[in-house]
């Protein structure tokens, strides 16, 4: 349980996905404009990399990785399938953002209309995929591991973006140099975040 | 052929700077030149041979399921270049690490195919993908270029700053370790955007 815990706040600070690995940057800087849909976006990102993570854990674990087909018999013990595992991540990544979108839309029509807009857009957000390929290379061990993983690594992006767009709301009444204004200066108040997060490097959890 | 499509990619309407696509993977990737070479170049394969498909195919996509036709074209190259890497430059492929996949979701490609090569024939498909992908090289290699050699006195693996110049050896100069950290290059890029913006005037924001 400790283990699991530590996981989950070293994946949210240490590990941050923006700011230590720079990834789902796209959409991070281009919906941080303001306070709310950030953060709906934070939240679709969550659910969805909560969903995703335990999918493909599963199929890395008993399709993908070498020998894990043994379960068929034993003449697929040694057939080796890694090579097609970012096709089907990100088949699963793009399959399950659908099933989720029309789910919502049939459950829960109002929490569709406030993350409807956004769930198409992260079939194509990196920090996604990103979490599955991670998930494969650090080799987590239990299913309990890998979600908690996915469920933190969306939480760490949900806090970047909406930091990030807390900061840009301000920003909008300061005195930016011209050519600096909107894209440059998101870049760099982007990296003296990511300075500020660099303090956690040295925990050990 | 029309010049444009070639010339503008590389400067006025570069991926990184001007049209925000593909900025996960510049970053992380350039705190040495040679990772950053090598991910310029297969990133510039990939948009190439994925243009140049889509546009062959681009009549017999049914509109519908489109995103998933291109991902999986995408897709194909990607794993290509990953498994050419892992064969020949296993040591640059480990450094990569997941960044060479995550070419699969790279803005630069879907963007590129959204709004060129499904309206264009093959060729000039082709070219605007080559060109798109050396505007994205061009910045990934200056910014390569900068970090490799404030943050650890060399280009390309080789001794640039005269060892006789470190403070270790009794001279005045220290590598500054905070350009070989992730947040100097997101800096670096802001100053990028900042300096063309300038030059530029155009495309600042109001």
């Amino acid at each position: 349980m400790q283990d699991l815990i530590s996981l989950f706040v070293k994946s949210i600070f240490v590990d941050n996905m923006v700011f230590a690995f720079f990834l789902g940057m796209c959409s991070f800087l281009a919906v941080s404009k303001n306070v709310k849909t950030s953060a709906g976006l934070g939240l679709a990102v969550i659910f969805v990399l909560g969903i995703t993570l335990p999918v493909n854990y599963l199929l890395n674990k008993y399709v993908l990785s070498p020998g894990s087909l043994a379960w068929l018999g034993e003449g697929f013990a040694d057939i080796d399938l890694s090579f097609l595992s970012m096709i089907v991540f990100i088949a699963v990544i793009a399959s399950m953002v659908q099933i989720v979108e029309m789910f919502v839309e049939k459950f829960s029509p109002s929490l569709y209309s406030s993350l409807g807009i956004f769930l198409p857009l992260i079939a194509v957000n990196c920090a996604v995929f990103a979490g599955s390929l991670f998930m494969q290379e650090r080799g987590y061990e239990t299913l309990g591991e890998a979600t908690v993983y996915g469920i933190g690594s969306g939480v760490g992006w949900c806090l970047a973006i909406v930091t990030m767009a807390a900061i840009r709301e301000k920003l909008a009444y300061s005195n930016v140099p011209k050519p600096l204004k909107g894209l440059g200066i998101t870049f760099i108040i982007t990296g003296l975040m990511g300075m500020a997060f660099m303090s956690f490097m040295g925990i050990k959890l | 052929m029309d010049k444009n499509i070639f010339i503008k990619p590389l400067f006025t309407a570069n991926p990184i700077t001007v049209l925000v696509l593909g900025i996960c993977s510049a970053l992380a990737v350039t705190a040495k030149l040679q990772p950053a070479c090598i991910m310029a170049l297969s990133v510039t394969i990939v948009t190439g041979c994925s243009s140049f498909l889509v546009s062959l195919i681009r009549n017999t996509i049914p509109n519908r399921i489109r995103i998933i036709i291109q991902l999986v074209v995408v897709a194909l190259f990607v794993i290509l270049v990953d498994q050419i890497l892992k064969a020949y430059v296993y040591e640059i492929s480990k450094q990569l690490s997941v960044y060479v996949g995550l070419i699969i979701t790279n803005c630069i490609l879907m963007g590129r195919i959204e709004a060129f090569a499904l309206g264009n024939k093959p060729i000039p498909s082709f070219i605007d993908g080559i060109a798109n992908g050396m505007g994205y090289g061009i910045i990934l290699i200056a910014i390569a270029f900068v970090r490799e050699l404030l943050g650890f006195g060399t280009l390309f693996g080789h001794q640039i700053i005269p060892l006789s110049w470190y403070a270790s050896n009794g001279g005045f100069y220290e590598n500054n370790g905070l350009f070989s950290m992730a947040p100097m290059a997101l800096i670096l890029v802001g100053i990028v955007v900042w300096i063309q913006r300038s030059i530029q005037k155009d495309l600042q924001e109001k």
